[in-house]
């Protein structure tokens, strides 16, 4: 572990597990049998089998109390911090300069994608992240230009998360982690290998006083180019929509 | 990737030509190429044929949060939602007229449609403020005097009180020269009425106001949205089934990728080339869209007025409380039943004597057809073959705007707003 960020967060992902069973493990739900039912009652409208036919009351959440602080911790670091620095970011560095620093973390995020293409036998996908990662590195001068996307090479996406599912490991509870957003046990886990390999990765690339801030960039980065805004989506029923979306997607990509 | 898009790119414009001149031959020289409304609805403008517009991160758009009400406390499941939400772009320079917009059911100030249209009048010249609908969450919560959206005539004085709320907060040293006015869909009505009521305040006397593609009356327009619902097969209460369905075969595509896509526009295509979807299956979708955003507006509506709808009255449900068996209940939940149970009885008191047919007549444009027939600075633009209008309704707009409607022979329900030849009428209609 190169920073102090990082390694911050890889402590606060072993220890929030823990903290979940001993704090806020479960949802308070107060005594609804002493209030007048509503006109809309669950018990008249919802069929009895909807545990089989709602998909997206089916995602293990047994932390949904703690998970629910660390969305809303999230929601208010991302409007205090995060998105006025990557705003100020898309407005005032140039369109190149920003290109360039996506593609520079997307060519570390392309071996990422080759070790665990690797550890998950996977021929095709580590041959294309080869080939991404040699081209980019080369003629693409440290990954600063993606030449290899403009050659039609596809990109792939494999992370220690999903070589973990692949090998059969369970999702486990799905987990909310601060700054990160949605994860389960599984990808929360997955997440140190990953980051232990990309700090790496910075300290083989760059120079010492490069080294220590460029999570700040990759984090800047990675958020600039998500659009979502928390608690914007319009939907009051946003935290469960997102947890579900979320644990969908992984599967596919686990599958994938 | 890039020659990917390049070579999809050629099949769709080599099937718009071949739709085009047919389209051609079949009604005046109209060249928006979906003709079925339900295609049209879902799809919208393809790519290669919407109007050329300054793309959004070259324009100054800003979001900003606002207090419209300073003494509201917000219920602790809504604990986000108390300032609301808007978009605003300004002119370099201090004076230029200003644009109002207003987005469609469910939509918000920054929806794909509002932001072409902020492009759109940007690009005119205009200091652009754009809005959410009254039906958007965070508009009940921050900025509906009532907290039970739906009522034209009371969403008209909420949208009036935030569109001054949202200008003197957003203007700093800008002086406007003329105000004008955009709504689309829910937005269309609502601009009628923000129209009328301008009439008699005149705060802002505005210059011009543009209805695209509204209701004309509110019942009649739910009342299909919710119908649409039960084209799913096996009914409404297959609801559940079909979602986990229409994720599937977003599923198999998304996995067919190499790349790794996430759910843009050009996944919505292959989704669609991929599936060639039947009408039913496609109305069956605009009915699930359309009851995912009521259901959030619904429950929304509960929690602030605590009329005991979905939520048990007096319960307060916590800030970390599971949600699960209210989006349960809320999806299950037609507009229609919210209006006939919540809404009408939530208003009646304020219209003694009126009765529930009446007072459905009121809540649509024929309640103000003489301000809009002698009005002649608000405009239409709407689509004949619009999935929203019952039938005949769409004759409203000729026979009461004269020239002042221009109607599409097809573009279902907003197909063709961002067709190159609707964003040049709608620019012109403010020349």
């Amino acid at each position: 572990m190169k920073t102090p960020m990082i390694h911050a967060l890889l402590r606060l992902c072993l220890i929030l597990p823990l903290l979940g069973l001993a704090a806020c493990s479960s949802t308070p739900q107060g005594d609804l049998t002493a209030y007048p039912e509503p006109t809309y009652s669950h018990e008249r409208l919802v069929p009895e089998d909807i545990a089989e036919r709602d998909l997206q009351a089916e995602i293990y959440d047994p932390w949904e109390g703690m998970n629910k602080r660390i969305y809303n911790f999230n929601y208010k670091f991302d409007r205090t911090v995060f998105i006025p620095v990557t705003n100020a970011w898309g407005r005032y560095v140039p369109g190149f300069a920003k290109k360039g620093v996506s593609n520079f973390f997307n060519n570390i995020r392309d071996v990422r994608t080759l070790v665990n293409s690797i550890l998950q036998l996977k021929a095709e996908k580590a041959a294309q992240a080869t080939g991404r990662v040699m081209v980019n590195s080369t003629v693409g001068l440290l990954g600063l230009i993606d030449v290899a996307t403009n050659m039609d090479i596809p990109r792939p996406n494999e992370d220690f998360g999903q070589t973990l599912g692949h090998w059969g490991v369970g999702k486990g509870p799905y987990l909310v982690l601060p700054f990160l957003g949605p994860s389960n046990l599984r990808d929360g886990i997955g997440f140190l290998p990953d980051a232990y390999l990309q700090t790496e990765l910075y300290g083989g690339f760059l120079a010492a006083p490069l080294r220590s801030t460029i999570w700040v960039f990759d984090s800047i980065d990675t958020r600039s180019q998500v659009p979502f805004r928390y608690y914007e989506t319009g939907s009051v029923f946003e935290y469960e929509t997102v947890r579900w979306l979320y644990s969908v997607k992984r599967d596919l990509d686990v599958e994938k | 990737m890039l020659s990917r898009s390049i070579r999809r790119g050629v099949v769709v414009a080599i099937a718009l030509l071949i739709a085009a001149p047919l389209s051609a031959l079949a009604q005046g020289d109209y060249r928006y190429p979906i003709v079925d409304r339900w295609v049209s609805t879902v799809v919208g403008t393809p790519s290669q044929i919407k109007a050329p517009l300054p793309p959004a991160d070259s324009i100054p758009l800003r979001k900003r949060r606002v207090t419209v009400f300073p003494d509201r406390d917000m219920p602790e499941a809504l604990w986000y939602d108390g300032k609301m939400l808007y978009t605003v772009a300004l002119q370099k320079q201090d004076a230029a007229p200003v644009m109002f917009l207003i987005a469609g059911t469910g939509a918000s100030h920054n929806g794909s449609k509002n932001l072409m249209m902020a492009r759109a009048f940007y690009e005119q010249g205009y200091h652009v403020v754009s809005l959410s609908s009254p039906t958007w969450p965070n508009f009940v919560g921050s900025a509906s005097s009532t907290g039970v959206p739906g009522h034209v005539f009371k969403d008209a004085e909420d949208l009036y009180r935030a569109m001054e709320v949202a200008w003197n907060d957003a203007r700093g040293r800008r002086t406007a020269t003329s105000y004008s006015l955009v709504g689309y869909s829910l937005g269309g009505l609502n601009a009628a009425f923000v129209a009328h009521l301008d009439s008699q305040r005149k705060t802002f006397d505005f210059e011009r106001v543009l209805l695209i593609n509204p209701p004309v009356n509110l019942y009649n327009s739910i009342s299909l949205l919710d119908r649409m619902i039960k084209n799913i097969p096996g009914g409404e209460d297959n609801f559940d089934v079909f979602f986990n369905d229409v994720m599937r075969v977003f599923s198999d595509i998304y996995k067919r990728e190499q790349d790794d896509v996430g759910f843009s526009d050009d996944f919505l295509v292959k989704v669609f080339q991929a599936r060639q979807p039947k009408d039913e299956e496609l109305a069956a979708l605009i009915g699930l869209a359309f009851r995912m955003s009521s259901g959030s507006m619904i429950f929304t509506t509960d929690v602030i007025t605590d009329y005991g709808f979905i939520k048990p009255k007096g319960y307060t449900i916590d800030m970390y409380e599971s949600l699960t068996p209210y989006r349960q209940v809320a999806y299950r939940i037609g507009f229609t039943d919210f209006y006939h149970e919540f809404f009408y009885p939530f208003y009646a008191d304020e219209y003694p004597g009126m009765s529930r047919d009446d007072f459905i007549e009121t809540m649509g444009l024929s309640s103000i057809t003489d301000f809009l027939r002698e009005a002649d600075n608000i405009f239409v633009m709407h689509n004949m073959d619009d999935v929203i209008l019952a039938p005949g309704e769409i004759n409203y707009f000729p026979a009461v705007f004269g020239d002042r409607a221009k109607i599409y022979p097809w573009g279902g329900h907003l197909g063709n707003m961002e067709y190159i030849e609707n964003v040049a009428h709608m620019v012109g209609v403010f020349k």
